[in-house]
């Protein structure tokens, strides 16, 4: 039972009018890990969830969350999974304590709803409606109505979306210890680095497929290749270290002065560079390494020019 | 909070809970909204005051000619309140709930849709009680004198209710917020007007008055008002209006009613 994924997706696909907001897309997740689902915005990512919390029918394709049908049975589903939107889902009249023991009564076993209180900084809120709140409290208190019904499941959309960097800290420890207690998140970013930080696995979702998939370690490696990039005088004869240098690695200049060496930089090319730039008497003014971040593998995947 | 604080525990409340605690909320957020106080309460409370002590409209007397005006006007009132309620502050709150995404997130609860139907319906019926009770105290204070059955009384309350909960769901499914708050607005005041509530429908011509007694409104004043001022057992016609707009409205919103 445990050792069935938490979700399933195979072949979904969601259409609005003419367009496919979902074409095809396949993803699992395993029991008590954090998925992150990452793409640019239009990609599907939203539907993707959406589908999953049994909001929206497939057009084509199966989705099993829990091994349960998100739709058909969703009477089964939803006292199972926690779920945050993206905006919104309070009444604009409700104070923030108020609504989330309104959710907790929901449940079964809720938790104790004060230290989720004190632990998301939502005891501030006191009186004020929740139309009043800002737009971190508003996301807190969305956070804490996602988890309080104890799920093992809770699909996170955007969590960290306008949020100051301490709320953002704060948010990422619940997910973590979310996992660590066994729960199993997926959430949607557009934050490289929260998925870095965050996931076990990355799936990466562009023109509602996912084009990449695995840890983010995984993703960082594959794909991309790391680079390494010195200074010394303009117009250095490259062909005397392209020969002293493994098998598909290249060199090239840059802008003047400028050189990168691209392929699989580990310690010896970097012993290879050096001392080809002794025998040649060049005095590298800078020499680094770049390792490729989600972001490099990413932008590389889903194309650079940005997207309405 | 320790490590194991978020164990899962999934499970549902039993539903009979959930509907108590939901019919709890909807009623706080009704009560706490100015807005639909003013339309709920000051109102109807005012309009009661205002035409009982001046004789603004002259209203016809009970058929035993002794009536004084807030015999005429109470049963009206009481429609009137029973309309702000179940159609303008419904409408007007499930739209702005739908606006809100409070519809689509409480969606993903543990807490069944027609659970939810229920729990508005019941915090619809706690206001109507407080309404009517308030408003039955300043009518008799005012020297108002109630006829007949309470059960029919009571039976056509809850016509009217569904009627008019009918309508306003339909309105609040279907259209966007700011659109229902200016419908539902319009609509309250058009009925006031000219659904019998403070002025007798006799004082329209009688091709528009034919017209006029199928609304929900009129059908609620006026069979409020042949039990309480003169004391009919149940008026069957009016009954059968309110019956046909509840079917009508109800049936429409079912099928309608978008939740995003």
């Amino acid at each position: 039972m445990s050792n069935d994924p938490a979700v399933e997706i195979r072949g979904l696909v969601k259409r609005y009018g003419p367009r496919n907001a979902v074409d095809g897309l396949d993803l699992t997740v395993r029991r008590a890990s954090v998925t992150a689902v990452l793409g640019p915005n239009g990609a599907g990512k939203t539907t993707t969830v959406e589908t999953c919390e049994g909001y929206r029918r497939p057009d084509a394709g199966t989705v099993r969350v829990l091994g349960l049908d998100p739709v058909a049975q969703a009477e089964r589903l939803r006292p199972r999974i926690g779920v945050m939107l993206q905006s919104g889902g309070v009444y604009s009249g409700a104070r923030a304590v108020e609504m989330l023991r309104h959710m907790a009564k929901l449940y079964a076993h809720p938790l104790d709803v004060d230290p989720l209180v004190e632990r998301l900084g939502l005891g501030g809120c006191g009186r004020t409606p929740y139309r009043r709140l800002s737009g971190g409290q508003q996301q807190r208190l969305a956070l804490a109505m996602a988890v309080v019904g104890r799920p093992e499941l809770v699909f996170l959309d955007e969590p960290t979306a306008g949020l100051d960097p301490q709320a953002r800290r704060a948010t990422w420890d619940l997910v973590r210890e979310l996992r660590a207690d066994g729960v199993t998140v997926v959430l949607t970013t557009h934050h490289m680095d929260e998925a870095e930080q965050l996931a076990d696995e990355v799936a990466i979702v562009d023109a509602g497929r996912v084009i990449a998939h695995g840890s983010p370690e995984q993703l960082c490696r594959g794909g991309a290749e790391n680079t390494l990039r010195f200074t010394g005088r303009p117009a250095l004869d490259l062909g005397s270290l392209l020969k002293a240098l493994p098998d598909g690695t290249e060199a090239a200049e840059l802008t003047a002065g400028v050189y990168r060496v691209t392929g699989d930089v580990h310690p010896q090319l970097l012993a290879t560079v050096a001392s080809w730039c002794a025998q040649h008497g060049v005095m590298p003014d800078s020499l680094s390494v770049e390792r490729h971040t989600l972001e490099d593998v990413f932008l590389e995947l889903t194309g650079k020019e940005l997207r309405a | 909070m320790s490590a194991g604080t978020f164990t899962p525990g999934p499970g549902a409340a039993p539903v009979s809970r959930m509907i108590l605690a939901q019919t709890a909320l909807e009623t706080r957020m009704l009560l706490r909204n100015g807005e639909q106080l003013l339309l709920t309460v000051i109102i109807p409370a005012l309009l009661l005051v205002l035409f009982s002590a001046v004789d603004i409209i002259t209203v016809p007397a009970g058929e035993d000619g002794t009536g004084t005006s807030v015999d005429f006007l109470a049963p009206g009132i009481l429609a009137l309140a029973v309309m702000s309620t179940a159609f303008t502050g419904q409408a007007i709150a499930t739209g702005f709930d739908r606006r809100y995404g409070v519809l689509k997130r409480l969606g993903a609860s543990p807490l069944p849709r027609w659970a939810l139907m229920a729990a508005k319906t019941l915090s619809v019926l706690v206001t109507e009680v407080l309404q009517i009770a308030l408003l039955t105290v300043i009518a008799l204070a005012l020297g108002w004198s109630p006829h007949g059955n309470p059960l029919s009384v009571l039976a056509l309350v809850l016509l009217g209710t569904a009627a008019f909960s009918g309508l306003g769901l339909l309105m609040a499914g279907t259209l966007k917020a700011e659109m229902t708050l200016a419908a539902a607005n319009l609509v309250f005041l058009l009925l006031l007007v000219g659904g019998g509530v403070i002025v007798p429908l006799e004082k329209f011509p009688d091709a528009v008055r034919s017209v006029l007694e199928l609304l929900p409104i009129s059908a609620l004043s006026d069979g409020l008002r042949a039990v309480l001022q003169d004391g009919a057992a149940l008026p069957w016609g009016e009954a059968a209006v309110l019956a046909g707009w509840a079917v009508l409205g109800l049936g429409a919103a079912a099928r309608l009613f978008r939740w995003e």
